[in-house]
């Protein structure tokens, strides 16, 4: 295929620049809307005085860490000590890069000649593996930074940082293989598009989004699981050394990892921007506005749809963290290899069941 | 042996399936915690707004003055010893010719001070007073000094002010829910 710049490149641009923004804004607004949740939890008002209902607290925060006294240990590697919080931050973006955000947007380049761009910034027919391969890089980012910091306790948080994220991994992919083999593709678009009238995966795998949304904690480092923080045990885990917006890379990846985690969890179990009654809106704006404008105002409701259930998502993260207590880690480690990964494998044995002698049994019995 | 009377037996009984697999715990613990997301907010926006302390708060001190604006402190000394942590220091003085609408006795206090960082609020010296010249408000605490100098509290500070004085209006619990004190508004800062 030849590269050239047409109008579906700029827009393939515009949107894959206003997926990242989002993002960021998300992660960005995230920090705010934590502290915000956890007040109202805990019957306080939280942060109200930066701008109008505190809204100006992140930028106040971003403007702190970029006056604090940016850190380097003596001892330390300074370029792996640079290296770690840039690895969390850069593996974190990347994920949300095959989300897929929306359904597309048309664009008439010319008469009879329509531009059919999807609202994702690249659709890779391996996009659920993709995922898995670049969240397993984040360990690096906690890994470098525990090392390179000199420091006996940062090193011992981030093997235990380590370990917890590649031990949840295994049972998430599990959960994630009964999917797999219920849709028959990995494209995270394909799997979007298969829940498309209310036929949401949740309703199939009820075990499995348990499952995954208990790793998808773990892997985001978010209470009950956020045993690489243990400021009781180790000071403060991996991140101990870490100083000013280096400290703030490394805890803005979390939220971003939250908010991509989230978006999977609405993509893979609850219909990415698919939503009942959605094609009777998309036929109603299509018969006010017109093929082109119609589709792309039913794309743009869509995507909305899918940010609510996502920013949901990013919300019941908060919940649980200001409802659950930490675990102990070798609580942690039991629950991850005796409880989610036979429970995976089992969701798997039932999926395949169900897939072999239930599925034909149901359509022999509709006919 | 019972210290108290919420003791409880422990069981060591075997989990039931239920409480095993945990979930329905998390759920009842996420229902209350979303049950207190909606609930009305505790907060008080402090220097906004202010808590009635109650009646027998005790904050900054005061050097009271009778209703004609007399001094009422003799200088007896008797604060001082019943501080226990020695911040009250004072030097009398006998009273002179023309100033009886100044002091209401013929001895009284030319230098009296408080040492803030020493002082521990007990109250004792409200208590030892004779001549209920010195009390403790209420109403306001003492407000946050950053330099040396303003740690030792003289006449200047602690001497009622006529256009602004100190009444307490109420000296119990009792008292205070009769007159129905709640939170204030604050005002601008009492001048010193």
């Amino acid at each position: 295929m030849a590269f050239s710049i047409d109008a579906a490149f700029i827009i393939k641009a515009i949107i894959i620049l206003l997926i990242f923004a989002i993002t960021l804004l998300i992660a960005t607004y995230s920090t705010y809307a934590e502290r915000k949740v956890a007040a109202f939890i805990q019957d306080r008002i939280g942060p109200d005085r930066a701008g109008p209902f505190g809204l100006l607290q992140p930028i106040a925060d971003a403007v702190k860490m970029f006056f604090k006294e940016d850190f380097i240990p003596s001892n330390a590697s300074k370029w792996l000590f640079i290296l770690g919080p840039c690895l969390s931050m850069l593996t974190a973006l990347m994920t949300s890069a095959v989300i897929p955000f929306g359904d597309s947007i048309k664009y008439e380049a010319a008469p009879g000649k329509v531009w059919d761009v999807a609202v994702q910034a690249i659709d890779v027919n391996i996009g659920i593996l993709y995922v898995f391969g670049v969240v397993s890089l984040g360990v690096y980012g906690i890994m470098v930074g525990g090392w390179a910091s000199n420091n006996k306790f940062s090193l011992l948080g981030a093997i235990r940082a380590a370990s917890q994220n590649i031990s949840y991994e295994i049972s998430m992919g599990l959960a994630i293989v009964a999917i797999l083999m219920m849709t028959g593709s990995l494209s995270i678009r394909h799997i979007v598009e298969q829940q498309h009238g209310g036929n949401w995966n949740i309703f199939y795998q009820p075990l499995g989004f348990v499952i995954f949304i208990t790793c998808a904690f773990a892997e985001c480092n978010r209470t009950p699981f956020d045993l690489p923080e243990c400021e009781t045990e180790l000071i403060g885990g991996y991140h101990t050394e870490y100083s000013s917006m280096k400290l703030g890379f490394y805890l803005f990846a979390e939220y971003i990892n939250m908010f991509v985690s989230s978006a999977m969890i609405a993509s893979l179990y609850f219909g990415g921007y698919n939503y009942p009654g959605m094609d009777w809106v998309q036929a109603k704006l299509i018969a006010a506005t017109g093929e082109i404008t119609g589709h792309n105002l039913a794309t743009l409701v869509g995507t909305l749809v899918f940010f609510g259930k996502s920013l949901f998502f990013v919300f019941f993260y908060m919940w649980v963290r200001w409802t659950l207590p930490r675990f102990r880690y070798d609580q942690l480690m039991n629950l991850g290899w005796k409880g989610l990964i036979p429970l995976a494998i089992v969701n798997i044995i039932l999926t395949g069941g169900a897939i072999l002698y239930l599925k034909p049994l149901v359509v022999s019995l509709l006919k | 042996m019972q210290l108290t009377n919420r003791s409880k037996q422990v069981s060591n009984k075997e989990m039931t399936f239920a409480e095993k697999i945990y979930l329905p715990a998390i759920v009842t613990g996420l229902g209350i915690t979303i049950k207190h997301f909606f609930q009305k907010k505790v907060t008080i926006k402090y220097p906004e707004v202010k808590k009635n302390l109650g009646p027998v708060f005790r904050g900054r001190h005061v050097l009271k003055r009778d209703d004609q604006g007399r001094e009422r402190c003799t200088a007896c000394g008797l604060c001082a010893v019943a501080c226990p942590a020695e911040a009250i220091s004072m030097v009398a003085s006998e009273r002179q010719k023309g100033e009886e609408n100044l002091y209401r006795e013929e001895k009284y206090a030319a230098v009296y001070e408080i040492n803030m960082l020493r002082c521990i609020f007990c109250g004792l010296c409200e208590e030892a007073c004779p001549k209920q010249a010195i009390y403790l408000r209420h109403d306001e605490f003492v407000p946050v000094f950053t330099e040396r100098d303003q740690v030792i509290w003289g006449k200047d500070k602690l001497a009622e002010n006529m256009n602004n004085r100190y009444l307490r209006t109420a000296w119990t619990k009792e008292e205070a829910h009769e007159h129905n004190l709640k939170g204030i508004v604050a005002q601008p800062r009492t001048q010193l």
